[in-house]
């Protein structure tokens, strides 16, 4: 077996210890050592978009960096930003607005949209084509995700401070 | 009422906060094993030995699986046994030959590579025309459907007609890329019987096929699908062989054994959309009007049967899409290659089928100058015509669909201000065109139709739903959810949809064919109706004792979480009737069952009634193409699809939005590429281009047909899964109309109508010498 090399990780909130192979990728640690398997693996090759997380507060593909590269950061996945009694925005628009079928894509696209509401809290539809461009959905042809986001961004921008449990809290 | 409105996805609580399972997410259990395949380097090859001695060194490997390892029989074939799990000869480039299992995914990985494997390399077939070529077919006679018409034979009105066209159309095949690669995970129970967990569309074949690897009987064989993410026929009969390897490693080791395959694996190894080559001789008049028709449809099967046979039967089925041929003869070839099995996919063939047509009719249309709508218009099937293959027609929604759309999507206005436009620009035309949809419901295995349910209903009045159907994301187990609450007459909180397994319904049919709702549907329901009528006794006797009211037990009725009578104010909640029901020692669990009926094909003659009824539905799209470098843009999209009366129009209407992107995907930008010696070149999404909501239209207008109640069907409903796609032929033909514009040559482009061949179609019909010149350089 390869040498194991020391981890320090803040995820969802909860600091983590432990020692991987270097060669171990983010979202592998997070799937198989810490069982967060919200994040899933769609094409193995950075294109797909479904192991979207965000690592200090920035949407990653968590497939494209090794664990050792995150050590030291914030890393929030899909099961870090809500829980089914007290939901995000956008859990909430994606379940009501139908922006899923199977459901594969969904928490990268989630973690993806994260990112663009902070950046930009009222995306046109154009600018939400352009920011989710790189996360692939086989089953919806994405109307009803543009549907969800614009239900999202209404949601919090009527709550002024919308309430994202992150790393911080 | 929980039927014929919204209702969110019955999992969707689960995906948007991650904690919805699929198989590879699934907690490892201790001693889990990793499967990775040894895979052929060569396209055809005799495998003469395996040396595994050095792998089997590597720290961490476990085992070999090898034909060696096979107790049963060496074969997953699901309809012919034509498939060797672990093949003496290989068929087609990446062929597993063996499988590594070790401790991690990476350790077997590494160690395929210590495999060494002998091969004697023998030539191969790659692509339609090479098997046509040396004449290799699945099957030593083509099928055959022939309508003879008034004039005494089809070769005849074809020779009588006033105008003929020949014609060749070669239409790529498409890869499934569900989200979620195939996934299987076996391991042994207890008492030595195999569970396996699968990501299959049909668990009963999963299991049959494991246990004849295996050499036991099914009833030593559970398979659990919880949901996939992601099928679209891919994993109708593709996860079968997966499983195998699993389960055969589990009983060969002792220990669970995983296989997810790579992105890179799935698309390598498993079977897609049949690429068709067509031929085709046209027969009309100088109207338009269609006389005769001759085709021979040519569909690229790959090394094996799989369901190749019963796929070119669908596409010779809807060659006719919705248009009446007087005369027509059409010929399907299944044609044996050295490629992946090509399988099940959205359509089954259908979608091949009614391209060739569309694209006969995009063809005459422009050969006798006449706007394409009103080609298709006038050639559409009346009430009481009958298909080809003999089928009647009592119903023809086409003719109101397409009226209704015309005049909602503002056609004729539009199109006007297209000319307009490409009379004024210099390097953008638009086009805009409108397609129709028919497609048969039923699978043409007549005695696939059949669907079993377990329902239970528990003392506390809550109830679970078992049904042979599977989730891929459709959302049939909220429509399953719906059927059950509307029929007990309690809310849909009460119903919990459990996830399939082959022990709770034996014997089930894949989840395929758009029935899985129609089939599922009506065998909950019938398991709901037995459980009434026992409750509808205990109800009865209830208001008798309580209220001393004589009530016929036909007059109970259940609502709301209510039990009432006719003619009675009191009412007892739907918890005390069950209750009640428990303690006086009635039966709370049943199945049910279905199988539709009136159906029936003769595959010889090419006559019957192979389809209970039919979808209809039709889409206009606007597009706007560049000429200079062939890239477009999809404008406005307007779709108006028969549902039937909708059990959940949100789910149906995602259904629509989804299969039409992915119909468009097919026919635009999905090109799968072999090289010369058989290796696919696009086996990853870096060249394999899927649509992305880059590509999506800009207006996306999507409605169902109103007042359209279907009494053959569950609840009047009526099946959405595969027809939508074919309404994206429209954007292929908006993309003929764009070009049409540029002069008078003939439109001619492959499909898909990537960029690259758009642009030299718009040169070929500029300039028809030019586009003589450059036929060796295009890629067609």
């Amino acid at each position: 077996m390869a040498e194991k090399v020391p981890v320090t990780l803040t995820i969802n909130g909860i600091e983590t210890h432990s020692s991987v192979e270097a060669r171990t990728l983010l979202v592998h640690y997070l799937r198989e050592d810490l069982g967060l398997t919200g994040t899933h693996v769609g094409c193995d090759t950075s294109q797909c978009g479904a192991c979207t997380v965000q690592l200090d507060g920035m949407a990653v593909k968590s497939c494209t960096m090794f664990a050792v590269q995150a050590s030291g950061s914030s890393v929030t996945t899909i099961e870090g930003i809500g829980s089914v009694e007290k939901m995000h925005p956008l859990q909430t628009g994606f379940w009501e607005m139908h922006g899923l079928q199977c459901g594969f894509c969904t928490p990268g696209m989630i973690m993806s949209t994260i990112d663009l509401l902070e950046r930009n809290p009222n995306p046109t539809d154009d600018q939400i084509r352009h920011a989710l461009e790189g996360n692939f959905c086989r089953c919806t042809g994405y109307h009803n995700i543009l549907r969800a986001v614009h239900y999202a961004a209404d949601l919090m921008s009527a709550s002024s401070a919308p309430e994202v449990l992150s790393a911080d809290d | 009422m929980p039927v014929h409105q919204n209702l969110p996805h019955e999992s969707a609580w689960l995906h948007v906060t991650g904690t919805a399972k699929y198989t590879a997410d699934l907690p490892e259990p201790r001693e889990l094993l990793y499967a990775w395949p040894v895979m052929s380097p060569h396209t055809h090859a005799e495998v003469l030995s395996i040396d595994f001695a050095a792998a089997l060194e590597r720290p961490g490997v476990v085992h070999i699986l090898t034909a060696a390892d096979v107790t049963g029989q060496n074969n997953t074939g699901p309809v012919r046994h034509d498939e060797p799990l672990f093949p003496h000869e290989v068929m087609y480039h990446s062929q597993a030959v063996a499988w590594v299992l070790a401790e991690s995914e990476q350790v077997a990985q590494a160690a395929t590579h210590l495999v060494q494997v002998e091969y004697r390399v023998l030539p191969a077939i790659v692509g339609i025309r090479a098997a046509l070529e040396q004449n290799s077919f699945h099957n030593p006679q083509p099928l055959k459907i022939v309508r003879s018409g008034v004039y005494g034979g089809v070769d005849l009105a074809l020779e009588q007609a006033e105008c003929s066209l020949e014609g060749e159309l070669e239409l790529g095949g498409q890869d499934h890329f569900y989200l979620e690669t195939h996934a299987s995970q076996a391991m042994l129970d207890e008492d030595g019987a195999m569970m396996v967990q699968c990501s299959t569309q049909h668990p009963s074949e999963t299991q049959t096929i494991v246990a004849e690897v295996l050499g036991w009987s099914r009833n030593r064989v559970a398979v659990q699908c919880l949901r996939m993410g992601g099928g679209f026929g891919g994993k109708e009969t593709q996860a079968n062989a997966f499983a195998a390897i699993a389960a055969l490693g589990a009983v060969k080791t002792g220990r669970p054994v995983r296989v997810r395959l790579t992105r890179h694996l799935d698309m390598l190894l498993t079977g897609k959309r049949h690429p068709f080559l067509a031929r085709y001789r046209v027969g009309f008049s100088k109207t338009g009007q269609l006389e005769a028709l001759k085709v021979d449809l040519f569909g690229d099967a790959g090394w094996s049967l799989d369901l190749s046979e019963a796929i070119v039967s669908r596409a010779m089925f809807h060659i006719d899409n919705c248009y009446f041929v007087p005369a027509l003869e059409v010929a399907g070839y299944i044609c044996k290659t050295n490629v992946t099995s090509h399988t099940a996919f959205r359509g089954f063939g259908g979608p091949q089928g009614m391209l060739v047509i569309e694209e006969i009719l995009g063809q005459v249309s422009r050969a006798l100058k006449l706007r394409p709508e009103q080609v298709r218009q006038q050639n559409f099937y009346q009430v009481n015509h009958s298909t080809h293959y003999g089928q009647p027609l009592d119903e023809v929604r086409i003719g109101r669909i397409w009226n209704e759309l015309l005049e909602s999507s503002d056609f004729v206005a539009r199109q006007k201000l297209l000319e307009g436009f490409n009379g004024s620009h210099p390097f953008f035309r638009r086009g805009i065109a409108i397609t129709p949809v028919k497609f048969g419901i039923s699978f043409t295995t007549t005695f696939l139709n059949q669907a079993g349910a377990l329902v239970l209903i528990y003392a506390d009045g809550s109830v679970q739903v078992n049904h042979g159907g599977t989730e891929m994301g459709q959302g049939l187990h909220t429509k399953m959810q719906q059927v059950a609450a509307h029929t007990l007459g309690i809310s849909t909180q009460n119903v919990r949809i459990m996830p399939t397994r082959t022990d709770k319904v034996p014997n089930t049919s894949a989840t395929a064919a758009s029935s899985g709702t129609d089939l599922n549907g009506m065998a909950v329901q019938n398991a709901c109706a037995t459980l009434l009528e026992r409750l509808s006794e205990v109800a009865a006797r209830m208001f008798g004792q309580m209220f001393g009211a004589s009530v016929h037990p036909q007059d109970i009725r259940f609502a709301g979480d209510l039990v009432g009578a006719l003619g009675r104010l009191e009412t007892f909640s739907w918890q005390q009737v069950v209750s009640q029901a428990y303690l006086s020692r009635v039966s709370l669990s049943s199945t049910g069952y279905f199988r539709t009926p009136e159906i029936h094909y003769d595959k010889v003659l090419g006559r019957g009634n192979p389809f209970r009824y039919f979808a209809w539905g039709a889409a206009v799209s606007e597009v706007q193409l560049d000429i200079l470098t062939g890239m477009w843009t999809l404008e406005r999209v307007d779709i108006l699809h028969d549902c039937g009366n909708s059990l959940n129009p949100m789910l149906d209407v995602g259904q629509l939005e989804g299969g039409f992107v992915q119909g468009m995907g097919w026919l635009t930008m999905e090109e799968l590429v072999w090289d010369d010696s058989g290796k696919l070149k696009t086996f990853a999404p870096s060249t394999y281009k899927i649509p992305t909501l880059a590509e999506i239209p800009t207006d996306f207008r999507v409605n169902l047909l109103t007042h359209a109640f279907e009494p053959k069907v569950i609840l009047g409903s009526k099946a959405v899964g595969e027809p939508p796609l074919m309404l994206a032929i429209s954007v292929r033909e908006a993309l003929r109309d764009a070009l049409s514009s540029l002069g008078n040559g003939a439109v001619h482009f492959a499909s898909p109508a990537t960029p690259e061949r758009l642009f030299w179609a718009a040169e070929g019909v500029k300039n028809p010498e030019k586009e003589r010149a450059l036929e060796g350089i295009t890629a067609d």
